[in-house]
């Protein structure tokens, strides 16, 4: 593996020797562990592992729930309420999948977002920010899916209302809903083709993940700082990192420690509090909820669908402009995608020369108010469509696609960034000891101390 | 810090902001009764249970099934706790089930769930206390179900006691004005007037006392396993806890040294 310069596993026994010269699957799994990470990382560097260990406990508590689930109209809730009643642990497993996928966009939110604002997105490490949006994409995926196969009200409606998206699309719409459903509406097909889905889709994601893993082992660790580590030779390198064994898994497993603390609390005392109270009342076609509501995760990109309505004037303008073939419903979705597609691109869209946000004066309040935008569309989303909050929606949905389309270009060209530490090492001392910010003693403590 | 408070802020939302909006009555009025089983700690009331399984027996089964209710966990601990021999006499003299392999209808066995009743079309209450929520809001954040729970128990006891003896009809259909109820009138004539059962154990039986019995059952029907749930996470949350100290200060000492070095 390229990157860094570190030292490499050098097998010593004529077993290891064996092994190494057929297979160095020992060396792979040492330069993964050892590999040199940038001291100053804070604590929004945990929630990598976080959603590490939530694909996990997704697959596992999911494995053990297909064991006792049926995927038929007829059997699907039943079969549901037979593991809450009848298998032993069934209620507890079946709590920590639901909520386990809620931890899981917890996660992968405040991961985006650390992103967003330290720069992690920025050259060389486009590949590993694309890969990330596609796991989180098909992370939207395999979550709706889910919510689809304990065939509730919710599951039903949140199907037919999703799919009906697709139904948007002008000229092909209709028979891309009819294939993805399997039939002209959702049933038993629809159900069956998701519960497949939703199956294969974490081992997909299982598989990128390794990939994102490689990408950002080459490139090395974003830091807060944005400055690279200094790789000109071993020793050097040294003074910036710390091997990821034990300094960074030690810190990153009580971090994770702590939060499972708090999600085993919602599991154990309010495990429904993030569900929906009309998904424990089975599915019927011919009773609509009165208020269809996606999952809390989904709420955000929701709103910016909902938010452009036929009597917005972009909306009448790509209509005017298309003759008609993009009416609002399909704008909608355009918006939706668009607004998920915007982020993807943020590589190429951010125009500083700076990487992290903590040398970015103007950028800092920008990105304040994004993550203050994001909220806002999370509530909005929940809220009926009636004003006030369409008009809101509308404002929150400008602002998103502003941060992306303008903002972020046109801070690059404006805006008087500070000047960042010039390496890793100095940012690491001056935050940890007192008489290490001067310079004398942090050219002294340049002598690596060996690990205990 | 800037991106500390955004963050904060951002978790915050996520796990306390939510699906405020299930049933939107704006008039909707449910009282906030009190149960037994409300916390982190709470606890059925065995004999509650009992009660309100005699409520349901002699009144609301008349319509209403419980489908998804087995007979036996009638004897669980956590639950209503009666002896197996109970169990198998009320299954008895209570309910008859159809038998495929006797092709014929025959007395229920704890083995057996409760009947399905669907015979006027009333909704199945297995799940009812789950799948309605008494508090919504405020202006769709959460905190009212944060603070107060779903709701569901409450809402079924204020809709069984917040009939205001109103009557209309409409499309030869027979409604009755009730406040808890979402639009205001309900096709379910009133069920419970008070001493509608005689309780063994000589509770009160008022429409007040009937009514939280019964939903206090019905809470029990749709989460049998809640104390089982609740002591599991208990658990969870203090080993997790003891793990997150222990891990707390393995960290601090791995990174002392480095950290700290030259005042070393």
């Amino acid at each position: 593996m390229s990157g860094i310069p570190h030292d490499h596993y050098e097998p010593t026994t004529s077993g290891e020797k064996w092994l190494h010269s057929r297979l160095p699957i020992v060396g792979l799994l040492y330069d993964t562990l050892m590999l040199p990470t940038p001291k100053n990382l804070n604590w929004m560097w945990i929630w990598g592992i976080v959603l590490t260990f939530c694909l996990v406990l997704q697959i596992v508590t999911g494995i053990i729930l297909v064991m006792h689930y049926t995927p038929h109209v007829d059997l699907a809730f039943a079969s549901i309420e037979h593991i809450m009643r009848n298998v032993n642990g069934g209620h507890f497993i079946r709590y920590l999948h639901m909520n386990g996928a809620s931890l899981f966009f917890v996660a992968v939110y405040a991961h985006i977002f650390r992103g967003l604002y330290y720069g992690s997105y920025k050259a060389p490490r486009e590949v590993t920010w694309i890969i990330g949006m596609l796991i989180y994409l098909l992370m939207m995926g395999t979550a709706f899916m889910g919510y689809v196969l304990p065939w509730g009200q919710m599951s039903f409606w949140g199907a037919t209302v999703i799919t009906g998206l697709f139904g948007a699309i002008p000229f092909i719409g209709e028979p891309i809903q009819t294939w993805l459903l399997g039939g002209p509406a959702v049933d038993n097909a629809t159900l069956n083709r998701f519960f497949s889905l939703h199956y294969l889709m974490p081992f997909l994601i299982a598989g990128l993940v390794i990939v994102h893993i490689w990408a950002f082992h080459t490139t090395g660790n974003n830091n807060p700082t944005g400055v690279e580590v200094r790789r000109a030779s071993k020793a050097e390198a040294e003074k910036d990192t710390l091997p990821f064994w034990p300094y960074f898994v030690m810190k990153d497993l009580f971090a994770l420690a702590v939060i499972f603390c708090v999600f085993f609390a919602i599991v154990g005392f309010m495990p429904n509090y993030l569900g929906h109270p009309d998904n424990y009342i089975e599915a019927n076609a011919l009773a609509t909820p009165a208020h269809i509501v996606p999952e809390w995760y989904f709420l955000p990109f929701y709103a910016i669908l909902r938010a452009f309505t036929a009597d917005v004037w972009v909306v009448q303008l790509a209509s005017f402009v298309t003759g008609g073939i993009i009416d609002a419903k399909f704008f909608g979705v355009l918006a939706m995608f668009g607004a998920i597609a915007v982020m993807a691109l943020a590589p190429w869209l951010d125009t500083s020369s700076i990487r992290s946000g903590r040398y970015r004066p103007m950028f800092k309040w920008y990105f304040l108010l994004l993550v203050i935008d994001f909220v806002a569309l999370t509530w909005l989303g929940a809220m009926p469509a009636e004003e006030p909050y369409a008009t809101f929606s509308l404002i929150a949905s400008a602002y998103w696609f502003a941060y992306f389309l303008v903002i972020l270009p046109l801070l690059g060209i404006i805006e008087r960034p500070n000047t960042p530490p010039a390496t890793i090492e100095e940012d690491f001392n001056s935050s940890h000891s007192k008489e290490s910010s001067q310079p004398k003693e942090a050219f002294e403590s340049a002598n690596p101390t060996p690990a205990e | 810090m800037i991106i500390k408070i955004s963050f904060a802020a951002i978790s915050a939302i996520f796990l306390s902001a939510n699906m405020a909006l299930s049933a939107g009555g704006g008039k909707q009025h449910i009282e906030d009764f009190a149960f037994s089983f409300e916390g982190p700690f709470g606890t059925f009331d065995q004999s509650q249970l009992q009660r309100g399984l005699k409520v349901y027996t002699e009144v609301c089964s008349a319509c209403h099934g419980l489908r998804y209710v087995p007979l036996r966990t009638l004897s669980d601990e956590g639950g209503p706790h009666f002896t197996e021999a109970q169990v198998r006499v009320y299954s008895a003299e209570n309910f008859e089930v159809f038998d495929a392999d006797l092709d014929d209808y025959r007395e229920a066995t704890p083995t057996d769930n409760f009947p399905v009743n669907d015979s006027v079309g009333a909704p199945d209450l297995s799940l009812m206390a789950k799948a309605r929520a008494g508090f919504h809001g405020p202006y769709g954040t959460g905190i009212s179900q944060l603070v107060n729970g779903m709701g569901g128990p409450e809402y079924i006891a204020s809709l069984l006691t917040s009939y205001t003896g109103e009557e209309k009809e409409e499309a030869g259909v027979t409604l009755y004005e009730n406040t808890a109820f979402p639009g205001g009138w309900i096709s379910m004539a009133p069920p419970l007037y008070g001493e509608d059962v005689d309780y063994d154990d000589g509770h009160s039986n008022d429409l007040h006392d009937e009514a939280v019995d019964v939903s206090a059952f019905l809470m029990w029907t749709a989460e049998p396993k809640m104390m089982d749930r609740q002591y599991t996470g208990f658990v969870g949350v203090l080993i997790l806890a003891l793990l997150s100290v222990l891990l707390y200060f393995t960290n601090k000492r791995i990174w002392a040294p480095v950290k700290y070095k030259s005042s070393m």
